[in-house]
């Protein structure tokens, strides 16, 4: 965690501590009992202080403090009928930066994690082809390769919100999206291994899972910027990101980055699956429905504060946060309002601004302690501006599901906790 | 220019824009034999693309479908707990609860064999028979009152099963809210006329676990 969250973070953690029921003696008395001398947590001689802390082989690969156990992925057990078949949401509201921590990435499966053996596993090309191929993992990791950081946002993320304000914390309402760095080999050089033919328009990439997923990718898309990606974040992709193979689809709904990838067919028309046809296609208020929906629109969002992170510390200096992101290119500038949307102040993005990329911004902020109605709104590289929910569903009506990119509103009382609202 | 002249230069052209440049440019990969390629290639298309050699019926469907999919979607196909409907919905997708079926919703009968015969039954994919995949689908077409109680599906007359919401689906119209043009900047003051009232709050107050509610006492 990084110091930009300020005072909340840290009145939080100590409220977690006290929760938990972890060594209350001497942080209970923290502050008041010695008041005249000063604070405990200096005054006092600490474990870490005096005592020896675990060697270097105790931890062979490294996990977050103790402290930090509340930062976990979570889920919404009535949205599905089953773990297997579900997901369960990024806190993003515990983050800071733009990268997304491995173990905190969002899970969407079908059929659950696979665990695939990566000696056992091998990616097959077929098809509109001269020469249709398999590849083993040592082969793949031969060709020429790319490091490249990219959200992932699931289309159905802040789906939830169509018909109005649902799920009370930005980890349901916007955390089905990660952000990290591939390491992978560039699609277009492994269909040009094998040589597409000058029919061919279409890939459907297919996963290794019991779900098998497939979806239809356009071929100039798949020459454009697709990765098939085995490293995230400099280690092996997590079993739940599809090790050891995902394809990376930049920019486009994560329900196309297929996990577990072991096969590309070329061909010349779309399969029209049932992941885009029966799902991930976005309904409309006439009856028709669109589908091939793939590019995600700009959008963003206050991470803190936030339902789960409320401004604690009362009013005064304060950190107001978030994060954006276009699938469309760079993201140019987020605004901040504090009062629903009728006024707007430029926020400071800190950190890199990287193509298909989330960013990081931020508004220092002297809070007089009235309630706030805190908004965000990203623009990004194209001009597109992040639309209001209500102009969303004057065009789209509310049983869309998917591409819910609208302005989120929390509603910050004077006592520190924090709604998600609608506003008119 | 003569018919075998003309395709000669045409597959001249080809192997001049494609070959030298591309295909083995690596010499990664080996070729993939008839026999694996086969056994992968399952994928089938709306033009029935695909579909393996098989029948089955509408009562044969129905056998196979109580023991291997009523548990989870139902006898009728109307979903247990929150598992997927498959029939009714009809006249519901201009409702307020819309209810998307493959008889309401989805356009093409090719993504029914499809994905029942890769991904179902949930826990144990790739085990039908493609004469019983056939017979689920014709009992699917049956609960969603496009075939009669004696119809039999095949490879045959596969393309010309229609399904009735197919003429519904339209290309992606986004952006269909304002874009900006280059160098002008959003609306940055008085954007909206009065004060900014709440019309709405979070339904669903408790989403984070109790543990985590009496740590940050955000939560009711």
């Amino acid at each position: 965690m990084s110091d930009e969250t300020g005072n909340s973070k840290t009145k939080t953690s100590r409220r977690r501590f006290l929760g938990a029921g972890v060594a209350l003696g001497a942080a209970a008395i923290a502050g008041k009992a010695r008041a005249g001398d000063g604070e405990a947590a200096i005054l006092e001689k600490k474990d870490w202080n005096q005592y020896l802390g675990d060697g270097v082989d105790a931890r062979p690969y490294g996990h977050p403090s103790e402290f930090e156990k509340n930062v976990v992925r979570r889920n919404v057990a009535w949205l599905t009928a089953d773990p297997i078949s579900s997901v369960n949401f990024t806190p993003l509201h515990d983050l800071d930066g733009i990268i997304t921590p491995n173990g905190l990435c969002f899970e969407r499966h079908h059929a659950g994690i696979a665990e695939v053996d990566p000696a056992e596993h091998r990616l097959m090309i077929n098809g509109l082809v001269d020469k249709q191929m398999v590849f083993t993992m040592a082969d793949i990791m031969r060709f020429p390769r790319e490091n490249r950081v990219y959200f992932l946002e699931c289309a159905a993320n802040s789906g939830m919100e169509w018909r109005g304000a649902q799920l009370n914390g930005c980890q349901f309402t916007h955390g089905m999206i990660h952000n990290v760095m591939y390491t992978g080999v560039p699609l277009k050089l492994l269909l040009e291994e094998a040589g597409v033919k000058t029919n061919a328009k279409w890939i459907m990439p297919e996963g290794a899972d019991a779900s098998a997923m497939t979806r239809s990718v356009p071929l100039a898309k798949a020459m454009e910027d697709c990765l098939v990606a085995f490293k995230m974040n400099g280690e092996a992709l997590r079993p739940e990101q599809g090790y050891p193979l995902r394809l990376v689809v930049p920019g486009w709904e994560g329900n196309m980055w297929v996990k577990w990838l072991r096969r590309l067919e070329v061909g010349d028309e779309p399969w029209h699956h049932r992941e885009e046809t029966s799902k991930y296609t976005d309904l409309l208020e006439n009856g028709k429905a669109r589908r091939f929906t793939w590019e995600m629109d700009a959008k963003s969002v206050i991470t803190n504060p936030s339902p789960q992170a409320p401004l604690l510390h009362k009013k005064g200096q304060t950190v107001i946060t978030g994060v954006a992101w276009s699938g469309r290119g760079t993201i140019k500038r987020v605004d901040v309002s504090i009062d629903g949307g009728r006024n707007w102040m430029p926020a400071r993005i800190d950190g890199p601004s990287l193509d298909k990329s989330m960013h990081r911004f931020y508004l220092d902020f002297d809070w007089d302690g009235s309630p706030l109605l805190l908004q965000s709104r990203a623009m990004d590289s194209t001009g597109y501006v992040q639309p209001t929910k209500n102009q969303l569903r004057a065009e789209r009506g509310t049983n869309s599901i998917y591409h819910n990119n609208g302005i989120q509103t929390w509603h910050v009382k004077a006592n520190g906790e924090v709604e998600n609202v609608e506003v008119s | 220019m003569s018919k075998y002249l003309k395709s000669a230069f045409v597959a001249l052209s080809v192997l001049a824009t494609a070959t030298p440049a591309m295909a083995g440019k690596f010499d990664l990969g080996r070729e993939a034999t008839a026999a694996e390629v086969s056994a992968w290639d399952i994928d089938i298309r709306p033009d029935g693309k695909g579909l393996p050699e098989g029948k089955g019926t509408v009562v044969q469907g129905e056998e196979i479908y109580a023991e291997k999919c009523a548990s989870c979607h139902g006898d009728f196909g109307e979903g247990i707990d929150r598992w997927p409907v498959l029939a009714g919905g009809q006249d519901s997708l201009k409702s307020e609860r819309p209810v998307k079926t493959i008889g309401s919703y989805w356009p093409y009968l090719s993504t029914v064999f499809d994905y029942v015969n890769r991904a179902m039954p949930f826990g144990e994919a790739q085990s039908l028979e493609p004469d019983e995949v056939y017979a689920i689908t014709a009992y699917l077409l049956n609960l969603n009152d496009v075939v009669d109680g004696d119809f039999e599906l095949s490879k045959q007359n596969f393309v010309k099963t229609r399904l009735p919401n197919e003429a519904n689906f339209i290309a992606d119209a986004r952006p269909d809210t304002p874009v900006v043009t280059k160098g002008a900047e959003p609306c940055m003051t008085d954007c909206k006329p009065g004060t900014v009232k709440i019309t709405g709050t979070a339904r669903v107050l408790d989403v984070t676990p109790d543990e985590d509610n009496n740590q940050t006492g955000s939560l009711d």
